[in-house]
């Protein structure tokens, strides 16, 4: 037989409709953690819409804006037990925050500080910037779990385009042949920089893809935070139990890629104002607001609370001593090379070069 | 004669080379409609089309170890990698594949192709995209490295890449992308792959340096003279691979002390590469040691200390001081 696209049907998982209105009824979650996801969520937000004007004004340097991913990013993170670990790309700022991260730490990072690069928040690995590089030490970290008989699992995150790279597929093969406790993100944002997804690839989905290394593919609304956290789960039950999973996570990327991109060369103002109205905080949002549990009232409280805890960890980012030339020789070996000496004591104001 | 920055210089070499030759496809990301991060192949998507102009998969040794195979088999492919710390992806297919298959195949099979690539410093961009790697791949038989700092270098050697029958790993300084215009010929002309330019005379000092620094390089061998009467001569090196040795040690001869400045790391760069090949040559024309201003032995650093870390007008000048001191 031939084994052809068109006979796999894959189905999205979704929870909640654009309208608000729950499509499943075994929604295992109290209203105190839909709020607290709801809350992560509007913390992203108010975070990225400030991080971009920052960058606007100069004060701040490249950013990578995650609008439009909040769900996906938070609904998964919001899944996770204090033990496990987290891989992340550049894009993964709701994930961090989730997890604990201290703002002031993340406007240091796009600061240019060399202390923005020290990590904060609990079992997270360091932000990775060549596209699906972190994939594989997700790998290696499940490894580690399941060597260490330790009771947690990796989540890596990726986005469309990384599937592309070797490392996304090498990854997924050692996971599925010695049974690592790993669940892969994928947010398919729809774009890769100005790559859309069919240019990126030629499979209908990225959930199937995980078919060709025999583990478990699971497709997800990812602007829907209550499939996505629903779906982590189960993936996190799973991966412990030996059968690491990819989810894809169908979402979209609202902004530009980066500040120094600009959309308008490559994409259409019609699919932005489509995917607009699907927008992740409004979702859950009128989900709240027709159970009874939220109204706007709260709902501007909470975006001013945020706004109050931006605003403050950018002063204190602000006010944090700058970097020093003297310190780009720390943290490159454990003990500095007398090469390292040398050129420090030269750059600490010697004549010599 | 037009006024062009460095970006377009290359836009137009790259240009005229494809309505000269159909054999010549660009293989990148984000390279098509988006005309590259940099816009360097800014509207040739819309001249040329998709079959010629083609926005990969995030891929890169798909792209480095396809255009061996386009280039073996009569293309003449012109692959970019968005930045060059992503170029670590595709090594394999570089240093081990592309730069020598003519080797391998005793000398039957070739790969005529142009592997671009930004690089450098001085812009703020996050980790990973401001290394200068050049020596790594200097360390691997088979590649020429061709490092233009001028609108009209990048033109001439971009054609000379193309038309060289071998692998090419062309580095463009984004720093100097937009940084100023000069006089570049409308029509195609190529520079000569493997000779360096001597863009000052001077008597007391040579100055060897190449890429981004020239700039700083020609600002700080102009103060000497107008404030202290120092001539400093420069060469800017041009290609790293090969090296122009004669260039070098001609210079060498005359003013008898030398100071080298690269971007890249210190330890192990081209530098000291350099200074070797002047030692076996010329060692006793030397009445100073040969000081190295460079990049310090660490990853390239965050934006905020970037510029102190980078060999500036100041670290220059102590080493001008101390050389002339000697
Ligand atoms: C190895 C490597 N190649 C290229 C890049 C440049 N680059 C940065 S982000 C990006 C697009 C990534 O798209 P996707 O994986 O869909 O993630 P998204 O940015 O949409 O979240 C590219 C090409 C890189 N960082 N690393």
């Amino acid at each position: 037989m031939w084994i052809e696209q068109n006979q796999l049907d894959i189905k999205t998982i979704k929870y909640i409709d654009e309208k608000g209105k729950a499509l499943q009824t075994d929604i295992s979650l109290s209203e105190q953690q839909l709020l607290e996801m709801y809350k992560g969520m509007v913390k992203a937000r108010v975070f990225d819409v400030r991080a971009m004007k920052l960058q606007r004004q100069g004060r701040i340097g490249t950013y990578a804006p995650l609008q439009g991913q909040e769900a996906a990013q938070i609904g998964s993170a919001y899944a996770t037990g204090e033990k496990d670990w987290i891989y992340p790309s550049y894009r993964e700022i709701g994930v961090s925050i989730m997890k604990g991260m201290p703002m002031e730490r993340l406007f240091m990072y796009t600061m240019g500080h060399l202390e923005g690069l020290a990590q904060h928040a609990a079992n997270v690995f360091p932000v990775q910037i060549i596209i699906g590089a972190q994939y594989l030490h997700a790998v290696g970290g499940a490894w580690a779990s399941q060597y260490q008989k330790e009771d947690s699992v990796a989540v890596a995150y990726i986005g469309d385009g990384g599937t592309s790279e070797g490392d996304f597929h090498e990854a997924l093969n050692f996971a599925g042949v010695y049974k690592l406790p790993i669940v892969f993100v994928v947010q398919n944002n729809q774009w890769a920089i100005s790559v859309p997804f069919e240019k990126q690839t030629a499979s209908k989905t990225i959930a199937q893809k995980a078919l060709a290394y025999g583990i478990t593919g699971v497709r997800v609304d990812g602007n829907d935070v209550v499939a996505m956290y629903m779906t982590m789960k189960q993936a996190i039950e799973k991966a412990k139990a030996g059968e690491p999973v990819l989810i894809e996570a169908v979402t979209f990327r609202q902004g530009p890629h980066t500040t120094a991109d600009d959309p308008t060369k490559y994409r259409l103002p019609d699919e932005e104002s489509e995917w607009g109205e699907k927008d992740p905080l409004v979702r859950i949002k009128k989900y709240l607001t027709e159970s009874g549990s939220w109204n706007e009232e709260k709902d501007q409280q909470l975006f001013d609370e945020m706004a109050e805890l931006v605003t403050q960890a950018f002063t204190k980012a602000q006010s944090e001593e700058p970097s020093q030339l003297t310190d780009v020789f720390e943290h490159i070996y454990k003990e500095k090379t007398p090469q390292l000496v040398e050129q420090q004591v030269q750059a600490e104001g010697e004549k010599r070069p | 004669m037009t006024m062009m920055t460095i970006v377009q210089a290359i836009n137009q070499a790259l240009e005229s080379e494809m309505e000269k030759d159909e054999r010549i496809i660009l293989l990148g990301e984000d390279i098509g409609k988006n005309g590259g991060v940099f816009r360097v192949t800014d509207r040739l998507f819309e001249k040329f089309g998709e079959r010629r102009v083609v926005d990969t998969p995030i891929a890169e040794s798909a792209i480095i170890g396809a255009a061996v195979g386009m280039a073996a088999r009569g293309l003449r492919p012109i692959a970019e990698i968005q930045f060059m710390g992503f170029v670590f992806e595709a090594m394999d297919q570089l240093v081990a594949q592309a730069a020598r298959l003519r080797f391998r195949s005793g000398g039957t099979q070739t790969a005529p192709m142009v592997i671009r690539v930004p690089y450098g410093g001085g812009i703020r961009a996050p980790e990973l995209h401001s290394d200068s790697l050049e020596s790594v791949f200097a360390h691997s038989p088979g590649l020429k490295i061709v490092m233009p700092s001028s609108p009209y270098d990048a033109k001439g050697l971009l054609i000379a890449a193309m038309r060289d029958p071998d692998p090419v790993l062309f580095l463009e300084p984004m720093k100097l992308y937009r940084a100023f215009q000069e006089e570049v010929p409308e029509e195609e002309y190529t520079v000569e792959i493997g000779k360096a330019n001597k863009l000052r005379e001077g008597e007391d000092l040579t100055i060897i340096t190449w890429g981004p620094p020239v700039y700083t390089v020609k600002a700080v061998a102009e103060k000497w003279w107008t404030e202290k009467g120092v001539s400093i001569e420069i060469i800017d090196l041009r290609t790293v691979a090969p090296l122009d040795i004669e260039t070098i040690i001609a210079s060498v001869e005359k003013t008898e002390h030398v100071i080298i400045v690269h971007e890249a790391v210190k330890t192990g760069g081209i530098g000291a590469e350099i200074a070797a090949v002047i030692s076996e040559k010329a060692l006793y024309s030397l009445a100073a040691p040969i000081l190295r201003v460079a990049g310090y032995d660490t990853p390239y650093p965050t934006a905020m200390v970037e510029e102190e870390w980078l060999p500036n007008e100041k670290r220059i000048n102590a080493a001008i001081t101390a050389v002339l001191e000697e």
